[in-house]
């Protein structure tokens, strides 16, 4: 009888945290909201080109700001373009921009958080006061002074947003480190000899991982309305490629005229980023080794 | 306390230093010859000569860092390229317009944010918390910059209720000047609110599971008595900190919303600064913001300080 428990007591601890997050995420109905939204989005965005719609960049003189209708399903814009194709064409723009400037974050700001929090002193200090600088400046108003002296592009958009972003991933990272590098474990792989690049790879990154990826998803929503709002200012994607945050711009001078115009693009914002929001808290909740 | 307050000031000056690097070096990325860029249409090569010697751009680079930070602490920002000002004076005009945003937006978070924050934690885990909760995340994942338009179309166009745009300054006409205000400082008080509800409810949180508030309770005190003045009290802490620090989200959505509304501010500046190529104006926005941003975080650690018994005792 004895031997039933203690074989049933080590099985049960065993569980792996991620097992157990995954089963918290499954019955989190808002995250799976978020994973829906999102998912959504990022079909749409992969089967622009296979969709039977208009070409998003033909114009049209006998249909320009057309309200909703069959042809038309969203309705047309100022020069006559199918707007539900440019929504969808617009969804790659968007989502492109904030996994690819997050992806350019977490590739910068986690290596020099983690060198910062494991090597602490000097190295702290240096890459600390960087951190603090960078995050001196507003998050958006960096992103503008970048991408007008990039240049206005996409590609610049995504590089200023993704610079941008790259301090809260060092100081997330140290942090992290920080906590993490006391651990018996790292003790005993320090113990054995192993190299520094070693020890920061095989045993604290995997340990540091739950929140960066949770700050990683709420990042992209973030930079998602970055870029929109880089876009609305001009300073993004440029014309005529479709991108939902220079529709609002276009769509701003005929409120009166053609509101669809508006209606949509912003729409689409605010539910792709309200898809990674619950997505990231519901990860947030899943992965807090604090709540049971 | 003055110690306190010094020690701070200290740690802020490496972080203006390097703040100021960057915006130096940002000047450098432009493509192609500075001179060229400064001397806009102007292509004489005596005409570009002057600008070179002017702003010592064949000196090293390290020199040139040094020359213009000196002008620079000495308040010389340099001339905005479009209207032939001194930046500081540029930025010294449009700031007392974004402050007067911003505030109108403070308030109108801390109305809304806060009793919502309040109730949600009190109500934990009822459909008021959920729904407060979902608004919350909406305020969050709302584009400004669409709400405004939104606003405007339904507001201005549809109701005809309030101006679309435009601005007056509170001492000619201050009904008039809220009239134009109040929409824009609602759109940008949206997503502040939002923050503040989502920390208002988790700090509320944390001090009403405190034996403090349980006591209060065990003493018979009435609910609101013990919440308003035991719990919220203590909770209020983080909060002020926190608004502080939410300067710099203010001020990145001024520059959006201010673009929609047009209305002539500090966010205004950076953006047809940008557009106009006016580099110098864009260096001196980004280097104020963060002087800024700076003090503000200093504001908040004086507050968090006078607000905290415990840390006062301390020293």
């Amino acid at each position: 009888m004895s031997a039933v428990i203690s074989a049933a007591d080590p099985a049960e601890e065993t569980v792996k945290p991620e097992n157990r997050a995954w089963k918290k995420l499954k019955v989190n109905r808002s995250a799976q909201f978020g994973l829906l939204i999102v998912a959504f989005f990022i079909i749409i965005a992969l089967a622009a080109p296979i969709l039977p719609i208009d070409d998003p960049l033909a114009t049209s003189w006998s249909a320009v700001r057309k309200a909703p209708s069959a042809a038309h399903w969203l309705g047309t814009d100022e020069i006559g373009r199918d707007i539900l194709s440019r929504m969808i064409w617009g969804a790659q723009a968007s989502l492109l921009a904030g996994v690819v400037s997050v992806f350019i974050a977490v590739l910068v700001g986690v290596p020099f958080g983690l060198i910062s929090g494991y090597f602490g002193g000097w190295t702290d200090q240096a890459i600390s006061r960087v951190t603090d600088a960078l995050l001196a400046t507003p998050f958006l108003i960096l992103a503008i002074a970048l991408a007008a002296f990039l240049g206005p592009s996409l590609t610049n958009a995504m590089i200023a947003i993704g610079l941008s972003a790259v301090p809260i991933f060092v100081r997330l990272t140290r942090g992290q480190v920080l906590a993490v590098k006391t651990e018996d474990f790292v003790e005993g792989a320090r113990a054995v000899g192993l190299t520094h690049t070693a020890i920061m790879g095989r045993y604290i990154l995997p340990n540091v991982l739950a929140p960066i990826l949770v700050q990683a998803t709420l990042t992209v929503a973030t930079a998602i309305i970055a870029e929109a709002s880089l876009s609305f200012l001009g300073l993004g994607q440029q014309a005529p490629a479709p991108s939902w945050g220079s529709m609002l711009n276009v769509a701003k001078n005929f409120m009166t005229q053609a509101p669809w115009m508006a209606w949509w693009p912003g729409a689409a914002i605010f539910l792709v980023v309200l898809g990674f929001n619950l997505l990231g808290d519901g990860l947030r909740d899943a992965l807090d080794p604090r709540e049971t | 306390m003055l110690s306190y307050i010094a020690r701070r000031l200290l740690i802020a000056i490496p972080t203006l230093i390097l703040v100021s690097i960057f915006v130096f070096v940002l000047q450098k990325l432009l493509p192609g010859d500075p001179a060229l860029v400064l001397a806009g249409e102007e292509r004489d090569p005596e005409m570009l000569a002057f600008i070179r010697e002017k702003y010592r751009l064949n000196d090293p680079i390290i020199m040139q860092y040094f020359y213009w930070m000196k002008a620079m602490l000495q308040g010389d920002l340099g001339i905005s390229l479009r209207t032939r000002q001194p930046v500081l004076d540029l930025i010294g005009d449009k700031l007392p317009v974004t402050i007067q945003l911003a505030v109108m937006a403070m308030i109108i978070a801390f109305v809304i944010g806060i009793p919502a924050g309040i109730l949600s934690a009190v109500k934990k885990g009822t459909a008021v918390d959920y729904i407060a909760n979902f608004i919350a995340l909406s305020g969050l994942s709302i584009p400004n910059f669409w709400l405004g338009i939104m606003l405007i179309m339904l507001v201005s166009v549809h109701l005809g209720w309030l101006p679309a745009s435009g601005y007056v300054s509170p001492f000619e006409d201050p009904a008039k000047s809220f009239q134009t205000m109040i929409m824009p400082a609602f759109v940008l008080g949206t997503a502040l609110a939002a923050t503040l509800m989502r920390h208002t409810r988790s700090a509320m949180l944390g001090v009403l599971k405190a034996d403090y508030v349980r006591t209060a309770r065990a003493k018979g005190l009435l609910e609101h008595t013990v919440i308003l003045k035991h719990a919220f009290r203590n909770a209020l802490l983080p909060i002020v900190t926190l608004s502080a620090l939410l300067f710099g989200e203010l001020l990145a959505g001024a520059v959006l919303t201010e673009q929609i509304f047009t209305i002539p501010g500090f966010g205004k500046l950076i953006v047809d600064a940008v557009f106009t190529r006016d580099y110098a104006v864009v260096q001196g926005v980004v280097m104020c913001t963060a002087a800024g941003f700076i003090l503000m975080n200093l504001v908040a650690d004086v507050l968090y300080f006078l607000l905290n018994p415990r840390m006062r005792s301390s020293l």
